[in-house]
């Protein structure tokens, strides 16, 4: 069984995993990180969004031991401490969720829209960026507030 | 209004977690020495099963188990149930056929349940399935719902000639037919309301665990009702007693009506768990959710409504046929005919209307109860015919509709509604002035200009919401009551609990219901907890489905409040040496009335615990109430959605240019969740008419299969929606609360194909309206033009 090292919300972790395993399923099952969700089996859903160095993965997309080395950031560690991020406070603040289960890859997928597309983001462009998160409870509509609301949060200060 | 207080837009108590990712639904909770549950599900639509060799399977690395029909018939585990009978036109029950957990003897649909392996890990129980040999005897099969009866038709249930399940009517038939005799103008329209699919984001899971020292059993399970799922498994299906069977719902990633029923993989790990000695945990691979949720909607329906010279409705004639499936579901009997054919009426005084409806088997997953469970359907019928009606006689829609509207209230339909309260015209003159209506003419030039075509399109919808009066549904062949219980646990230090026998699996109860609460007590929002989910907590409750948790589980959240007020207004009688009717309450203090001798809410909840100061022969120490409410009417949400399109006739592209709902719920706790319930609402109601539409193929094999085929709204598929309000309070529940639920997904559709249909300028659109199907339509408009 591979083992596989990598820093994950900042410390640094090794797991056994299959050479098959996802790195979803190492990190929801081996490291219990069980914010990141799996909502489809066709890397479609985009519940599962997370970061592996510095950019926005489908998490059921990638084996576990292609993270060999990676930085991974997963929703549980994007606040800084106590203090939320920008994006989650601006979903919170907008009513950007309801059940929440889309809401982690969600907020994973903006922060990176924010950093690949800038800070001043108009609806067209959100909209066309959320291509590959699906959201039944919404409509939408007040996701795309949020993430407009968090992106400019996010200039205003806060880390990115 | 305080900034928390009914009314308020207070930001989600139940945030935090969620976008810290520290919610914990089904799958995020493991048991000790747990096992996993894979299923081996039948690749065929209909087949007999001829032998199950399991042999294999069960020498495979870390199988535990390997179990079959045969397994559940000789352990007497019960079928699963419909909990309502519905009874045909000529008194007889509807043909419910048998529906065990594991299939025995026959498969009915792709994806039916055929055996389970439960091994130590899912991979080993993936790679055990593999090894299961079935040998079927492939059957004939029938997917689509108008070939269900045909005489060669294959025969699904033995109990069920002609695969019908029962031929029901609501409403008086001869009334109809002389109306229409009298009629100077009839509209006529075929409409199919397509096949859904539900696609909750989080796919249904299950862990079932068994406690042989206290012979107690435990289910996580994604329900929408744990209570119902409970009493279902023990009294119907036989588990175990009840009172040794604990049931939670803990974080659920949406429902939308699906995760109401009792399926069989739950039923199946918390079964086995026992065999096995071990937890059992089962999570759905989207495409299990595919195949084995239930499904939605599936009528084929004629409409006929009849008017006379003046535009004035005399009669509507319907008839529909509704697919189930290839069980019934826990629910399904009821949805296309009681929560159907009463809704017929919109919001008109229409004299005379009858409703047939047959029920009928497919070899397809079974149909059950979706967002809006046939009241979407109900106002595709009424609203398609209306809209079309005004075309037909070259009246403008609105007109129309103002001329017909119920006005005086109570109103009794024809349809058994009584409809309470309600300002039809209201909503639809603010719907129309939001949406700039008057000018509608110019910019329908404007896109012409730019070679596009545009349409307007009207909704002016009604529900029926907050099920329902226990007595009324009993007698409509309801197996349960529909009252909803709440109780107000007051801690000494006066913190409060409420348990609820609602559900929140996305509607923001921990929200909303501490801000009622808040509101009514004068007590800080962060005092009060709210509990939901969690059969050894909540002592019971019927769920969270048919905008129910509002007018229903608050108002029994009402009562118990002021029972905890009434009980502790005798405490503060004795602390303030005060005669009890002299006390009054309000923003969180007891009063003497008169004298600025007080006690805050926190001192009289002490006072009630420490139980020195009042004799407690006469009152009971302690602070903590319950309520069983049970509702004395249905509540009417109604309102009106415009929709606005952009056609592109080159293409066949729709695009929605505008979106206005105003509605009327009543009285509104928290407008910005109330306002996200549209939106939702809609969203999944233009994804009906615009996008999704699940494909069985001739053998019933299932063609949309994964989102890769199925087509989920995405957000570039939506606009921003406009959101407004009227208001008329329900009378009949203490609130004024109507539910805010399903609107949307009621509304929506029709909306929109009456808006494509009239950018195309033919009636004949699908559901979904895909571009290609636009386009064939823009040709048949062509066709007649050049014949013109």
């Amino acid at each position: 069984m591979p083992t596989v090292t990598m820093t994950v919300n900042g410390r640094n972790v090794s797991v056994d995993v299959e050479p098959h395993t996802l790195l979803v399923q190492a990190l929801r099952e081996k490291l219990r990180l069980t914010g990141t969700h799996v909502g489809c089996d066709t890397s479609q859903c985009g519940a599962c969004v997370v970061h592996v160095n510095g950019r926005a993965i489908k998490s059921c997309t990638m084996l576990a031991v292609q993270a060999q080395g990676a930085d991974v950031i997963t929703i549980e560690g994007l606040a800084n401490g106590s203090k939320l991020h920008p994006m989650q406070e601006a979903f919170r603040d907008n009513h950007g969720l309801q059940c929440g289960f889309c809401t982690p890859g969600m907020i994973m997928s903006a922060v990176d829209i924010v950093k690949r597309k800038g800070n001043d983001l108009d609806e067209h462009t959100i909209r066309e960026e959320l291509e590959g998160n699906l959201c039944r409870c919404t409509g939408y509509h007040n996701i795309v507030k949020a993430i407009a609301a968090g992106a400019k949060a996010m200039k205003s200060g806060a880390r990115a | 209004m305080s900034a928390t207080g009914i009314g308020a837009r207070v930001r989600r108590v139940e945030d935090q977690r969620f976008i810290t990712g520290r919610g914990q639904y089904t799958d995020d909770i493991h048991r000790p020495y747990e096992t996993r549950a894979y299923f081996v599900r039948s690749p065929h639509a209909h087949a007999t099963i001829k032998s199950i060799d399991k042999r294999k399977a069960e020498k495979m690395p870390g199988v535990l188990a390997v179990l079959t029909g045969e397994d559940v018939a000789a352990d007497k585990l019960g079928d699963l149930f419909c909990g309502w009978m519905v009874l045909s036109k000529d008194g007889s029950p509807m043909k419910a056929g048998s529906h065990p957990a594991l299939a025995k003897g026959k498969v009915r649909y792709v994806g039916d349940h055929v055996a389970v392996v439960i091994a130590e890990t899912l991979d080993q129980a993936k790679n055990a399935t593999a090894e299961v040999k079935v040998d079927y005897g492939v059957l004939p099969a029938v997917a689509d719902l108008r070939k269900a009866r045909d005489p060669k038709a294959a025969q699904i249930h033995d109990n069920a000639p002609k695969n019908t399940v029962y031929e029901w009517v609501l409403g008086d038939q001869a009334a109809v037919d002389a109306a229409f005799a009298q009629a100077k103008h009839v509209t006529r329209l075929e409409m199919v309301n397509n096949r859904l699919i539900p696609n909750a984001i989080e796919p249904r899971a299950a862990i079932g665990e068994y406690e042989p020292g206290t012979d107690t059993y435990t289910l996580w399970s994604t329900s929408q009702n744990p209570h119902v799922l409970r009493l279902g498994l023990s009294a119907f299906i036989g588990l175990c007693p009840e009172h040794k069977f604990r049931v939670i719902s803990p974080d659920v990633g949406g429902g939308f009506g699906s995760k109401i029923f009792i399926y069989p993989e739950e039923t199946v790990c918390i079964w086995a768990s026992k065999k096995v000695g071990r937890p059992v945990r089962w999570t759905a691979e989207r495409s299990e959710s595919f195949q084995a949720d239930a499904h939605g909607r599936d009528h084929v329906t004629t409409g006929e409504l009849a008017l006379d010279a003046n535009g004035k409705m005399l009669a509507l004639r319907v008839k529909t046929l509704a697919n189930l499936g290839g069980y019934l579901s826990t629910f399904s009997s009821a949805v296309p005919t009681f929560l159907y054919a009463p809704l017929l009426s919109g919001q008109y005084a229409i004299p005379a209307i009858v409703c047939e409806v047959d029920g009928v088997y497919t070899n397809t997953a079974p149909v059950d109860a979706y967002r809006g469970a046939g009241r979407p359907e109900a106002c595709f019928v009424i609203e398609r015919l209306v809209e079309v009606a005004a075309r037909e006689l070259n009246m403008d829609p609105a007109e129309l509709r103002r001329r017909n509207f119920v006005t005086q209230f109570p109103y009794q339909t024809p349809v058994a509604s009584l409809y309470d309260a309600g300002d039809y015209k209201a909503s639809l003159e603010k719907a129309i002035q939001i949406a700039d209506y008057k000018n509608f003419g110019r910019r329908r030039q404007e896109s012409e200009r730019r070679g596009k075509l545009r349409g307007v399109g009207f909704s002016a919808y009604i529900e029926a919401c907050g099920v329902a009066p226990s007595n009324l549904v009993g007698q409509l062949g309801a197996g349960v009551g529909l009252w909803e219980s709440a109780e107000i646990s007051v801690t000494p230090t006066g913190m409060v609990e409420v348990l609820t026998g609602s559900h929140s699996h996305g509607q923001s109860h921990e929200t909303t219901f501490a801000q009622l609460v808040s509101d009514r007590l004068g007590i800080p929002m962060n005092h009060i907890s709210v509990v939901h989910g969690d059969t050894d907590k909540v002592q019971f409750g019927m769920g969270t489905y048919g905008s129910r948790s509002g007018p229903v589980g608050m108002s029994a959240i009402v009562v118990a409040v002021d029972k905890v007020i009434a009980k502790a207004k005798k405490v503060a009688a004795h602390i303030l040496e005060a005669a009890e009717a002299d006390i009054e309450f309000k923003d969180g203090k007891f009063t003497v009335v008169g004298t600025d001798k007080s006690a805050a809410f926190g001192e009289i909840a002490l006072a009630a615990y420490v139980a020195h100061k009042f004799p407690t022969a006469e009152i009971e120490p302690g602070l903590k109430e319950h309520a069983f409410y049970d509702p004395t009417n249905f509540t009417f949400p109604a309102g009106t959605h415009i929709c606005e399109v952009e056609i592109d006739p080159q293409t066949g592209v729709t695009e929605i240019a505008n979106w206005v709902a105003v509605d009327d719920f009543g009285t509104v706790i928290n407008p910005m969740v109330v306002e996200g319930q549209v939106h939702g609402g809609i969203a999944q109601g233009v994804g009906q008419a615009l996008l999704e539409g699940c494909v069985y193929d001739d053998s019933g094999q299932l063609v949309t299969g994964s989102y890769m085929d199925y087509t989920m709204p995405r957000a570039d598929n939506l606009p921003s929606f406009k959101v407004d309000y009227t208001t008329t309070k329900c009378p009949s529940n203490p609130l004024g609360m109507k539910g805010c639920g399903e609107a949307g997904a009621i509304a929506a559709p029709v909306a929109l194909i009456n808006a494509i249909t009239n950018a195309v300028g033919h009636e004949d659109v699908p559901m979904p309206a895909t571009s290609k199907a636009v386009w064939h339509a823009l040709q048949k408009t062509e066709r007649r033009k050049a014949a013109e």
